[in-house]
């Protein structure tokens, strides 16, 4: 009889328990009363009015990312209304002018190099030119990670919904890093 | 935290009529607060959307969340990204784990952490919020 008769993956070969290293990593530093993560048993849900192809489909991300601009010669391209809220980006800037701001990623396995691995751009924009998506906004979404629940679902959600609603799309590509 | 706080985003505007799809890693946090239409990275923090330099794990990745958006049949539907990082999981078992930590490194990081704190906090003081 071989080991793994079966096929079975390795027992650790699964998604990592965030919530249960996070807190007891917490708890080891000396930080007392653990994270209470957001939770429900539900969510809501409305499905797509139109076929995918008809659709205008736009992108929003936790990268904190930000366009490289001359600030002898430029201004900064993004505006930003209020202290790390949610902010737009023009849709057609060159994505090697795109880079992250965020440390919040895994170091040690990976690297943010690559904007169309957390902030995927020119995927979007190959799946308008090919027709799949019928169009995109002419501005990107970000927002920044935020710990307080009440800031996210008070200030930043309505106004996700009402870039959404402002730039007429049907759909939302959502990228936390 | 980025997850979280993508989660309640997308929860609140599909709820106010706008179809959403989270293509994200931490499987446990977006789950636990639900939303509408989830597609699952098996990838470290930070690429969820395909591998660094790999266009084509990127296309594949956006092509699944796009079904996603069109043929999920009702709310808290997971879809699991077929793309593997690695053959090598080893990657899965440093970040943010205790158990692998040396007392120095606890130490050492407690230390950073107490510093960051004190910094975060000046500057919220400074720009008022």
């Amino acid at each position: 009889m071989p080991d793994n008769p079966y096929g079975f993956a390795p027992p650790d070969d699964r998604p990592i328990p965030y919530m249960h290293r996070i807190k007891t990593y917490y708890q080891t530093l000396g930080y007392g009363k653990p994270y209470e993560w957001a939770h429900y048993v539900d969510s809501p849900f409305t499905p797509l009015k139109k076929p995918l192809s008809e659709c205008k489909v736009g992108l929003i991300g936790t990268s904190e990312v930000a366009v490289r601009f001359d600030p002898e010669t430029e201004t900064d391209p993004i505006v930003e209304d209020d202290f790390r809220g949610i902010y737009a980006i023009p849709a057609d800037m060159p994505t090697e002018r795109f880079y992250s701001r965020t440390a919040s990623f895994d170091r040690n396995a990976t690297h943010l190099d690559d904007v169309n691995a957390y902030y995927p751009v020119d995927r979007l924009r190959e799946a308008v030119a090919d027709g799949r998506v019928a169009g995109m906004p002419n501005r990107f979404y970000g927002a920044y990670n935020n710990y307080s629940q009440r800031k996210v679902l008070t200030q930043e959600a309505p106004k996700v919904l009402e870039y959404c609603r402002a730039d007429g799309i049907d759909a939302l590509i959502m990228v936390p890093v | 935290m980025c997850h979280q706080t993508v989660s309640l985003i997308s929860r609140y505007i599909e709820e106010h009529g706008v179809p959403t799809v989270v293509i994200g890693a931490a499987k446990d946090i977006v789950e636990h607060c639900g939303v509408p239409r989830f597609l699952f990275s098996d990838f470290p923090l930070g690429n969820p959307a395909g591998r660094p330099h790999d266009v084509a794990s990127q296309h594949a990745t956006l092509k699944a969340a796009l079904a996603l958006l069109d043929a999920a049949p009702g709310p808290m539907t997971t879809m699991q990204n077929p793309i593997r990082w690695s053959d090598d999981h080893s990657w899965k078992e440093d970040i943010s784990n205790v158990e692998k930590m040396s007392p120095e490194e606890i130490a050492r990081r407690k230390a950073e952490f107490d510093k960051t704190k004190e910094i975060a906090k000046q500057k919220r003081e400074d720009a008022g919020v």
